[in-house]
């Protein structure tokens, strides 16, 4: 290995990505998909400036030269990542990869392997559960702009998480799944794919690390989550990548008749962050919740997509995104409601509210809606400004100094969101993150 | 059953009569530069008004922009693929010299504007009448004591040939050739519309008005409307448009300029009836330099696609940025209206307010951009837009974009979609009325705090408008 030369592994090479489809499971189906995926790479266009779906994001600078598979971490290395990943003290599974390896294979109770609860590595789940992922896998396009990303993800396919929870099995702690990079230059494809059967309910937290802050890296992630007729599906899911990382998530959910579905999105790390999350209604009575947070600081560029897809009526929607904003930063949400002609009561919503707490920072906000049934409560609200000059004045008229009464009432402002976030112990976590910081801002 | 009945009487009650400007005239034209877009038509129309040679470089220019400019379909609807260029008559016109006097403008153009009500509109002391039948001014008047105050209120060409010391420096200034491809094509084919100038200090309290209409089929109407208020002036303009139904679609794409100098004041009021056929494709957009302020009011409730979102560039210090908007989109037309605000000086403020309604399969769209840079501190803007959905498949969209920097700037943005609750009706029916009349009572009600922002005589005459339309329309 030692000889090989630098550019082996690069992930823009055509043999990187052949070779990488013949070291993994033999399922013809499997390698075809990867090897569609590259052709869909290979094929489509960087986004442009003046590209709709990436109006305001800084496309000048997406680059994905110079990123390379990641190579198995050592044993050493591994331990150390393994015994930083404890962030739940009792989760009902936990999976963590290091640079794309599958590092800790989950291990779930015997009851729930005994309910056919199956919580696995992608590769294993391929091994195990062939049809199951012929039928799920990679259904969902991107129609959010980043296409070109997903196609790159589903060329390289291989790690990630199977979650197939069966009808009727309610299981409360959240399944943990933790994503770490440690190489320079590495680039990762985290995949998640969650099923939720007929009145099934889980919940699933991922954390997305860098081993070390400065860490050159690519992520390109993609979450796939169908929840059944009356399904409870939770999701946590913690952008924490290294500064010098560009991220991308695509992430597709469908709720089915009477599904509740709850997303929060927490964004701290990457220098660019691009995420596009769309819900797909498509049985009356679903009841989603789409939250998102982040605090974004230096020259960081949080870019935040979302869709909300009303095909079946007397269902609701409810989004709110809310970014703080220190030094050079910037933010863009794009959000829209999509009701659709036959999709009578629906109740659907959509807010952004940004706090600009430097002269320098930049908000960009695009709340949209299609609204094409007329019996429909539809509203969405933007706001971008600063902190509450009075709130600011009694926190001061009692000696706390200026930076840490704007953390507090930036805190305060984020809290809305980490509330609503499930498991205790893991707001805990992110809200220690998220003060760490401002503090290092 | 009765839901169909339902839906087809709420249509009705909400209908706008759109007859009123629906009849038209014999073409017979003296000035017509044929079918068609090319250099020959630009030149022709340079020719007949014997322009200058800058005016006729800057029409050469804008129509190499034109044709270079892609369309900007990529964000705006496909609907815009289905007009021809090609079979579009770019100029037409009866003279050259709008007539001073009612009496001297030619009989059928008198009926036309007599039956739209222009010299009513004049008997009720307005202080300019300007009338644009196709291409070219037919009646132009204005108060004596305004032309004695300095007041110009005349059309592009003589603005530009007998007052090039006014018009010239901000003509095409505040929307280049080059901002989109229908300002362009305007800038290569103006013809017709308003120049006006109003002198330091002079408060013009009567609003100045213009008609346009297009009375021939397959016409594209090109008007350029240049409004410079001097410093402490104000100004109300008023426009209307109608045309007849066609067979084919028509164009309509104007530019309208706005510059309200220092602590000037300048509002602009439009009623748009065109007819179902038109494509409307409006580029207007005002500068407000300090301490001025420029209102746009705006009505759309004809045309087949009306494209227009009037902006404000915020120039100077306080300066403040409006623009309240009523659009209404039945079968077959869309309405994508909005408004943009582009803050460049500290402590300047705007306010967009849009309320839209949508009936049977008609779809209204509002658009808006609101920017503060980063070197800016204390401006504000909110934005509100309300969309009411009548029947089963109405359709809203709303695709706001707000960018701020800053220090010290808020924005806030709200947008609600609703329908006419069954409550409001059946309380109103229990009353007395019909179905039709309650559902004309709700819709009113909807817009009626924009209405009441018009100015007296406009408001009245818009809320009457409107209730005699669907009052007429409830069997």
């Amino acid at each position: 290995m030692a000889t090989l030369s630098p550019s082996v592994g690069n992930i823009l090479d055509q043999a990187t990505q052949k070779n990488h489809s013949q070291t993994q499971v033999g399922h013809d189906w499997f390698v075809q998909l990867k090897q569609k995926g590259w052709e869909n790479f290979s094929a489509l266009p960087m986004p442009k400036r003046n590209d709709e779906k990436w109006r305001y994001s800084d496309t000048r600078t997406l680059n994905l030269e110079n990123y390379h598979i990641g190579k198995t971490p050592s044993e050493d290395q591994v331990n150390q990542l393994i015994a930083q990943s404890h962030f739940i003290s009792r989760p009902a599974g936990l999976i963590i990869h290091i640079d794309g390896h599958c590092v800790l294979r989950p291990a779930i109770s015997a009851e729930l392997a005994a309910q056919g609860v199956k919580f696995e590595s992608l590769q294993d789940a391929l091994k195990h559960h062939p049809a199951l992922l012929k039928e799920f896998l990679l259904k969902h396009e991107a129609g959010l702009g980043g296409s070109k990303f997903l196609a790159l993800h589903q060329a390289y396919l291989q790690s990630g998480y199977v979650l197939h929870v069966p009808k009727g099995v309610e299981i409360k702690q959240p399944f943990v799944s933790v994503n770490w990079t440690l190489a320079d230059g590495v680039a990762v494809f985290p995949h998640a794919l969650v099923i939720a059967d007929e009145r099934a309910k889980l919940s699933i937290h991922e954390y997305n690390l860098s081993a070390t802050p400065q860490l050159k890296a690519l992520a390109i992630s993609a979450a796939d989550l169908y929840a059944g007729a009356g399904a409870n599906i939770s999701r946590f899911s913690v952008q924490g990548w290294s500064n010098e990382t560009q991220s991308f998530e695509i992430a597709n959910t469908s709720g089915a008749k009477d599904s509740l579905i709850s997303s929060v999105n927490a964004a701290l790390g990457s220098r660019r962050a691009r995420l596009e999350n769309t819900v797909r209604i498509d049985g009356p009575g679903a009841d989603v919740r789409l939250y998102g947070i982040s605090v974004a600081t230096g020259e960081q560029e949080f870019d935040q997509r979302t869709l909300q897809i009303h095909n079946a009526g007397k269902a609701k929607s409810d989004l709110l995104f809310k970014n703080v904003l220190l030094d050079k930063s910037r933010t863009v949400f794009s959000g829209l409601i999509k009701v659709a002609p036959d999709a009578q009561q629906t109740d659907a919503y959509q807010t952004n509210r940004n706090l600009l707490l430097s002269g320098e920072a930049e908000a960009d906000s695009m709340p949209g809606l299609e609204i094409e049934a007329n019996d429909v409560k539809c509203s969405h609200g933007a706001t971008t400004g600063q902190v509450n000059p009075e709130e600011l004045f009694y926190l001061l008229a009692r000696g706390i100094p200026l930076p840490v009464a704007q953390e507090l009432l930036a805190e305060g402002f984020l809290e809305e969101v980490l509330s609503k976030v499930d498991d205790e112990e893991s707001a805990a976590v992110v809200r220690e993150m998220f003060r760490q910081k401002f503090h290092q801002s | 059953m009765s839901e169909i009945d339902d839906s087809q009487s709420q249509r009705e009650a909400i209908e706008v009569d759109r007859t009123k400007g629906d009849f038209k005239y014999e073409e017979n034209y003296a000035f017509d530069a044929g079918i068609g877009l090319s250099e020959k038509v630009v030149n022709y129309i340079a020719d007949v008004k014997g322009e200058e040679s800058w005016i006729r470089e800057f029409r050469l220019k804008a129509l190499k922009t034109f044709t270079d400019l892609p369309m900007p379909t990529h964000w705006a609807t496909e609907d815009l693929k289905n007009i021809n260029f090609d079979e579009i008559r770019y100029y037409l016109s009866k003279g050259q010299k709008p007539s001073r006097t009612w009496e001297e403008v030619p009989d059928d153009v008198k009926e036309t504007f007599e039956r739209l009500g222009i010299p009513e509109a004049e008997r009720k002391f307005l202080a300019g009448v300007e009338a644009q039948f196709d291409s070219e001014a037919v009646y132009s008047r204005m108060k004596d004591e305004m032309s004695k105050l300095g007041v110009i209120f005349c059309g592009p060409t003589e603005g530009l040939r007998d007052h090039p010391e006014i018009f010239r420096k901000w003509f095409g200034k505040v929307i280049p050739i080059g901002d989109n491809k229908f300002s362009a094509l305007n800038s290569a084919v103006f013809s017709g519309g308003s120049f006006i100038y109003v002198p330091k200090g002079v408060k013009v309290a009567q609003p100045l008005q213009a008609y346009f209409r297009i009375n021939a089929e397959n016409f594209g109407q090109f008007e350029r409307t240049l409004i410079i208020a001097d410093e402490g002036s104000e100004i109300t303009y008023m426009e209307g448009c109608t045309a007849p139904k066609f067979e084919t679609a028509t164009l309509h794409s104007a530019v309208v300029e706005l510059v309200a100098l220092k602590g000037a004041k300048i509002q602009y009021i439009t009623v748009q009836n065109w007819s179902a056929n038109v494509f409307n494709l409006v580029t207007k957009r005002g500068v407000a330099e300090e301490d001025a302020e420029v209102r746009w009011i705006d009505c759309n409730i004809g045309s087949r696609l009306t494209m227009k979102y009037p902006g404000v560039v915020l120039r100077g210090k306080r300066a403040r940025g409006e623009v309240l908007s009523i659009a209404l989109a039945n079968d077959g037309q869309h309405q994508d209206t909005g408004a943009k605000m582009i803050h460049a000086a500290d402590e300047t403020t705007s306010n967009i307010i849009a309320k839209s309604i949508s009936v049977g399969a008609g779809r209204s769209t509002y658009r808006g951009l609101v920017h503060m840079p980063k070197t800016l501190r204390n401006c504000k803007n909110n934005t509100e837009c309300d969309a009411l959905l009548i029947n089963e498949h109405s359709r809203t969209d709303t695709y706001p974009a707000i960018s701020v920097r800053g220090q010290k700037n808020s924005v806030q943005h709200e947008a609600s979609v609703s329908k006419v609750s069954a409550e409001q009706i059946f309380y109103m029916m229990q009353r007395g009325l019909s179905e039709g009349e309650a559902m004309s009572l709700a819709v009113n009600g909807f817009v009626n705090d924009l209405v009441k922002e018009f100015p007296m005589e406009y408001s009245v005459e818009l809320k009457r408008l409107i209730e005699l339309q669907m009052e007429g329309s409830v069997g």
